[in-house]
């Protein structure tokens, strides 16, 4: 990947981290037309990294987000099967006012289902109801020889696993069907509390695990010593009719930033201030209320491209969990060796995770999950080094759908799982007829 | 509102159809393919949240003698109009066009004279319901004579000009025609074309036909930003247009 040139004249592709590559999106209606020769499915483009980019030598991908539409819905059980280009903001919009959720909701509704799928997206209730791939009840795949087939837990389950978190590589998604969870209303009741270090954050988050089905920390990563790790931790539950406010929560505005700030905007400096101002924001030490939906799960979607505020040289997302069994001081060595890095992040976000799921490559273990933004500078492909070292020591690993810098030999070490999941790849793709440009760099082709 | 929609599978038509379909408009789909046309009117029928059933019915616009027939079974199922809405119609790049004649005797065809007697059509309909609205997608490229899309945008002049006349004839008798003329918008139609400044979604488009619809307003460009283009590229003098590209 090559950073961005102000003049080029040949098309290029980023992921969310606006990292670049040579290529093109090739979108249609029909999702079966558009799979039948597509090296690559790409939904919204949110993933960070190079997980939705063209490999080296190809530049068309198959962009599925004209091929949108609601297939089936059952008003009782929730069970709903739609195109893989359903967007979640449009899920959200026309099935939260009548009491439906999606199930598991990454942090911005600016993803499709096929891309939740490929990358089995987890979220603040992962502790309670896993990845988004659990909940899913059939697939419809075109997988590399050119067939159409559906697959489930039930009917070619080994594809099925491996797609679940597969990164799109196993087939491209044409059509999902998942179950939705049931909410009293769509508003959310949520508690926070400003928390003093890491230690206790960790504590708070395994506290509230058994009473609130969604929970989250925001901490501030520039701190050391005794306030590393202070933060805000979230804990939330959808609010039940007497709590909530008659009418639905409307549709909030979003504004835009307008052009790329330069590259020296988001500076130490400007990122301490706003990790200080962020943490005592919170004046109470614990505030409670109600919240609208979007403020609670997406709130960084209010402010459209926000990836422009890192510049042209753009930024990397990292993100990892370190297993319980590396033991409680596991966190506080990770940001201890951050800090001293000088790995400064506007913000981080660290959640506790529940038990791995069946997806193959699905990212989430039990243990404790840290995502931080870095942006990109001379130095950031050996701060990921650095911090891929610490991971395998811990016996971590990290997240595909937000890497762009991970070592082959890296990514082997913290995955024991791969040598299954090539080899089930082997056996539908072994012409490799499938693949993106973090599939070459990390898998070798 | 009881509406026939030609051309709610794809693009345009169908975030158009869709934002209808929400609100608790009562659709009929007319289109080519009967598989798309059931899909997308289950899709309306889920979105819509009640329990009312979306219709359709084969109707092609490259062949007029199809059209009797589905307006008949339109007010049928729907046992009643209130508004008749085309979005469908031909796309084709100019250099393309000028190698291919039949191609692009097709689009004239198809965006002109089929698209002009679907309207007469329907008009007669709605007149004697009493008046109604008829909303028909033109386009920016009908506007002004652009070298890149002479064929295409002749097409849609001649389009534009017919619904004008429309208007004012038949506005005292409760029929409201509005012409709406789209800007450049990301639909599957404009795939393979290099999107230009101010190239919009169709979502937005939705919005600002269906504001449109509800006031009655005779001419809407979508998304609102190709208002404004369209004024500045309306008033360039002949040798500018001549110099420039687009």
């Amino acid at each position: 990947m090559t950073e961005n040139k102000r003049r080029s004249t040949e098309p290029t592709l980023s992921g969310w981290g606006r990292l670049s590559v040579p290529g093109r999106e090739v979108r249609s209606e029909d999702l079966a037309a558009l799979s039948l020769n597509a090296f690559l499915f790409r939904g919204l483009g949110r993933a960070y990294g190079d997980s939705a980019l063209p490999a080296p030598g190809q530049t068309d991908v198959a962009t599925t987000t004209l091929g949108d539409r609601l297939l089936d819905f059952d008003p009782v059980s929730g069970v709903i099967r739609a195109e893989a280009g359903l967007s979640l903001l449009d899920l959200n919009r026309l099935f939260m006012p009548r009491g439906w959720f999606t199930p598991v909701s990454p942090g911005t509704q600016f993803v499709t289902l096929g891309g939740m799928v490929a990358a089995d997206i987890h979220g603040k209730n992962h502790h309670r109801h896993g990845c988004f791939g659990r909940h899913v009840r059939r697939l419809r795949l075109r997988v590399p020889d050119g067939r159409v087939l559906w697959c489930s837990p039930a009917e070619e389950p080994e594809l099925f696993w491996a797609v679940i978190g597969g990164m799109g590589l196993l087939g491209h998604i044409l059509e999902v069907e998942f179950s939705m969870l049931p909410i009293p209303t769509p508003w959310i009741w949520c508690e926070s509390e400003r928390i003093r270090d890491l230690d206790e954050f960790v504590v708070a988050l395994k506290e509230a695990g058994p009473h609130w089905p969604y929970t989250v920390g925001w901490i501030d990563c520039i701190s050391t010593g005794s306030k590393m790790g202070r933060g805000i931790l979230q804990r939330g539950r959808f609010a039940e009719t007497w709590e909530a406010p008659p009418s639905d929560p409307e549709e909030k505005r979003r504004v835009s930033i307008p052009f790329e700030l330069p590259s020296w905007a988001l500076g130490p400096l400007s990122v301490r201030a706003f990790n200080m101002a962020y943490y005592w924001k919170h004046v109470r030490k614990k505030q409670a209320g109600l919240l609208h939906p979007d403020s609670f799960f997406y709130p960084l979607d209010a402010v459209n491209d926000w990836n422009l505020v890192y510049g042209r040289r753009g930024f990397t997302q990292y993100q990892c969990v370190l297993p319980d069994s590396a033991g409680p001081g596991a966190a506080r060595r990770f940001l201890t060796l951050l800090t001293s890095k000088g790995g400064a992040s506007f913000l981080c976000v660290i959640k506790d995770c529940g038990a791995q799921g069946s997806g193959l490559l699905s990212f989430p273990r039990t243990g404790i999950s840290i995502a931080l933004d870095i942006a990109v500078r001379d130095n950031t492909r050996q701060l990921v080094d650095d911090l891929n070292e610490l991971v395998i020591a811990e016996g971590g690993r990290i997240y595909l759908a937000k890497d762009a810098f991970t070592r082959a030999d890296h990514f082997r070490r913290m995955e024991p799982r791969l040598s299954e999941f090539l080899s089930i790849r082997e056996k539908w793709d072994p012409e490799r007829r499938i693949r993106s440009a973090q599939s070459v760099r990390i898998f070798g082709d | 509102m009881k509406v026939v929609f030609l051309g709610a599978t794809r693009g345009m038509g169908r975030a158009l159809s869709r934002r209808m379909a929400e609100r608790g408009d009562e659709l009929f789909l007319l289109g080519r393919k009967e598989s798309d046309l059931s899909t997308s009117a289950k899709d309306l029928e889920i979105r819509s949240g009640g329990d009312a059933s979306v219709g359709f019915h084969l109707c092609d616009l490259e062949d007029p003698s199809t059209f009797e027939a589905a307006l008949d079974k339109a007010e049928e199922t729907l046992s009643g109009l209130d508004a008749v809405v085309v979005t469908g119609g031909l796309f084709g790049k100019q250099e393309d066009l000028e190698q291919d004649l039949p191609l692009t005797r097709r689009i004239l065809n198809v965006n002109f004279t089929n698209t002009i007697l679907f309207c007469e059509h329907s008009k007669q309909r709605l007149l004697r319901r009493g008046g109604g609205t008829l909303c028909v997608f033109s386009s920016v490229a009908g506007d002004r004579g652009r070298k890149p899309v002479a064929l295409y945008g002749a097409s849609k002049a001649g389009l534009s000009h017919y619904l004008e006349s429309l208007d004012h004839k038949h506005r005292a008798d409760g029929l409201v025609t509005i012409c709406v003329k789209p800007g450049f918008v990301k639909t599957g139609m404009t795939e393979g074309v290099d999107p230009p400044p101010f190239a919009g979604e169709p979502d937005p488009v939705a919005m600002r036909v269906l504001s449109a619809i509800d006031r009655g307003a005779p001419m809407v460009y979508a998304p609102a930003v190709w208002g404004h283009v369209m004024r500045i590229i309306r008033f360039l003098p002949r040798f500018v247009m001549r110099r420039v590209g687009f």
